[in-house]
């Protein structure tokens, strides 16, 4: 984990001193946010991953000498097949392209969309996953 | 092979499907393509919607070469090709080569070399596929509109895209569609990020993990900075045309150029999103060829995040004729970057040398990579200097430039699918035909690339469909189109190849090659959820060291044999 952190800390301050060097020789505002932007997409999660690793310390996956029995347990929890995605994806589609033909595809589209959005919640609460 | 630890499966209480005996449990056929959330499967999707992608672009090429073929041509109307080198460029930079990387290889890929059991977030995985497949969709429907597909170039640039100088439903479609498949790049880079970070085996670190992950997850992070920016550039351009906004128009107090800046703070960290995946498949490939370890792995991962921070300070190089931007700057920075390149062309070299090198079909393909990609990164540091830029801005030497650039990614590509098809089907491609491949696109590409630099430097502008017979351009671009055509035919070949080991299987075992990384120690295909047991990782090379116990690369643990005594 400090690893992580440590390299998506490297990369905001990179973003940091580049932003203000850059904004400092140049006087231009656009590519100065979007610098700054770039630091704070390196700060956060490092800063989130460093408080993270004060608290669970080296993971077996950090720890050159692990065996594999060190990562016994769960892995993870991963869906099995779902039909969810696909009809969140053709929602979002319908919606987007109303953007271009009028509102009439965003009617099903938001439809489609907040029923995949009550079915993957309720997938997860009900099974259909499996434990890694 | 022998695999040492079983890796333990505590709690393996399924509920119906994805058991690890588990793919006759699922649903087959279409219901499979539509339902599944294996990496495998989406993996699968993508790789081939994006190889269909990348043949309907090699497509419009060909008809945009035909055109240019000779002097005065009028073969396609000026608009038709306007809307061919468009949609020639939208699918092949936005539908082809990102997607086929970070869509295809990397999530079929990723999870395996970092002996993980699926992706972090499986559905958001398929979700990101299927708003990828119906933007490609909806792209590719502009064509079917009244006016006519989008026809402002892939870069779009304002005022040239604003509802009067690019009217109807086809631009519209064009931004609709980057939208979309723009938050299915932003999601594949997120589950990238989550994978590699969260979900390696035990004994897995940073510094184990196999180069091809690496740069999939600086890719991740690239995307996750730059895609943002493009969508938010998106919505401003339909707010101008739709809403009455005048960001991007000088008319309303705002400013074309910021379009330039928006688009290509996305465009150059891009440039890198689709390079790296394809610099990790080179340096998978050029050890196992090369029999030998890869020579200076912490320097690749040094000079791969390098260039991703680098990348994002360099946008502004493709604006330097605009007069608004800083030069010293982005030339400065562009000059840097091939820094880390170059340690990186370094340490390929450094790998296949005194290595026996077997030139097999991927590669051959990864060193046709290397040829490529170093004419066009030594062009590319040309253009980083602003007096060049200034005299070949917009002509066929920049156009050469980054063909020459992207092709080499596209030698990538190929070498992957040669040296990772055994993985994904358990059946080996035809060496033979791999090799005919190879030495048409190969030779294709040079002959091909080689005219249009000369041309460029003689003066001959983009994007334009057709020139006097006066302008002295015809036997280049004569060359340009018979290049072209080879390029074709050698895609054709491997089309071939796929075909024929498809009916008359070759099938191969778990690792046909001998190779290093995780994916090699599971069977070919893989089972659902990957892997039924994981070699000990003691090295970045942990198949190898399981195989090889006496050859083996371990920096901890079991002591290193001494590999100069076996032979007898």
């Amino acid at each position: 984990m400090k690893f992580e952190a440590n390299f998506l800390i490297f990369l905001g301050i990179f973003g940091a001193i580049t932003a203000l060097v850059y904004g400092i020789l140049s006087d231009e505002l656009a590519g100065t946010v979007m610098l700054a932007g770039f630091a704070l997409l390196g700060l956060f999660p490092g800063g989130y991953y460093l408080w993270w690793h004060r608290r669970i310390g080296t993971r077996a996956e950090d720890d050159p000498n692990a065996e594999l029995v060190d990562g016994a347990g769960v892995v993870g929890v991963f869906p099995s097949s779902s039909i969810w995605p696909f009809i969140f994806g053709v929602g979002c589609a319908l919606v987007a392209i109303s953007l271009v033909f009028g509102f009439w595809t965003a009617l099903p589209g938001f439809f489609m969309v907040i029923s995949a959005a009550f079915g993957i919640v309720s997938e997860s609460r009900h099974g259909g996953l499996s434990r890694h | 092979m022998t695999l040492l630890t079983d890796r333990p499966k505590v709690s393996d209480d399924d509920h119906g499907a994805g058991g690890h005996d588990g793919e006759h449990h699922g649903p087959v056929g279409i219901m499979k393509w539509l339902t599944s959330t294996d990496h495998k499967v989406i993996g699968m999707s993508y790789t081939i919607t994006s190889f269909v992608m990348f043949l309907i672009a090699g497509l419009f090429a060909i008809m945009i070469r035909v055109q240019l073929t000779g002097p005065d041509s009028t073969i396609v109307s000026q608009h038709t090709y306007n809307e061919l080198f468009t949609m020639h460029g939208s699918l092949m930079i936005y539908l082809f080569i990102g997607p086929f990387a970070f869509g295809g290889l990397a999530n079929y890929i990723v999870p395996l070399q970092v002996g993980a059991p699926d992706m972090a977030f499986p559905r958001l995985n398929a979700f990101s596929y299927w708003l990828y497949l119906t933007g490609s969709l909806i792209m590719i429907g502009g064509f079917l509109t009244v006016g006519g597909s989008a026809d402002f170039g892939w870069v779009a640039y304002a005022p040239l895209s604003d509802a009067v100088n690019s009217p109807g439903a086809g631009p519209d479609m064009w931004i609709v569609a980057l939208m979309l498949t723009g938050f299915s790049a932003i999601f594949t880079g997120v589950n990238l990020v989550t994978t590699i970070f969260y979900l390696r085996a035990p004994g897995m670190t940073m510094f184990r993990v196999p180069i091809f992950t690496w740069n999939m997850l600086v890719t991740g992070i690239l995307i996750l900075i730059a895609f943002p920016v493009l969508f938010g550039a998106l919505v401003m351009l339909w707010c101008d045309r739709h809403l009455g906004t005048h960001i991007f128009s000088v008319v309303g107090g705002g400013v074309p150029v910021l379009w330039q800046n928006l688009f290509w703070f996305w465009g150059h960290p891009e440039v890198y999103i689709i390079a790296l995946p394809f610099f990790g498949v080179v340096t998978e490939v050029l050890p196992v060829f090369s029999r030998k370890p890869l020579f200076g792995y912490r320097g690749m991962i040094f000079a791969t995040i390098s260039i991703a921070a680098l990348s994002t300070a360099v946008w502004a190089h493709h604006m330097f004729t605009t007069g608004t931007v800083l030069l010293p700057f982005f030339s400065l920075m562009s000059y840097f970057i091939a820094v880390p390149t170059g340690i990186k062309f370094f340490n390929w070299i450094g790998t296949m040398w005194r290595g026996s090198v077997i030139l097999n079909t991927p590669m051959l393909f990864s060193i046709g990579f290397l040829l490529l990609f170093l004419g066009g990164g030594v062009t590319g540091i040309f253009l980083a200097s602003p007096p060049i830029d200034f005299a070949t801005h917009d002509t066929y030497f920049v156009v050469a430039h980054f063909h020459q650039v992207i092709f080499a990614l596209v030698f990538g590509a190929f070498s992957a699918i040669y040296y990772w098809h055994p993985k994904f089907f358990g059946r080996m491609l035809r060496d033979g035909l791999g090799k005919i491949s190879f030495w048409l696109m190969i030779v294709g590409s040079f002959v091909m690339l080689t005219p249009m630099y000369l041309v460029g430097l003689r003066g001959m502008p983009r994007r334009i469909a057709e020139y006097a017979a006066t302008d002295g351009w015809t036997f280049e671009n004569r060359l340009v189109t018979i290049g072209s055509l080879m390029i074709f035919v050698g895609v054709a070949v491997t089309l071939v190849n796929l075909v024929v080991s498809w009916r008359k299987p070759v099938f191969c075992g778990a690792n046909p090659w001998d190779a290093n990384s995780l994916e090699w120690a599971t069977s070919s295909p893989p089972p659902h959820h990957n892997f039924d047991s994981i070699p000990p990782i003691r090295s970045e090379r942990p198949v190898w060291d399981a195989n090889h116990p006496d050859f083996t690369t371990h920096d901890h643990g079991l002591s290193p044999a001494e590999p100069a005594e076996v032979s007898v």
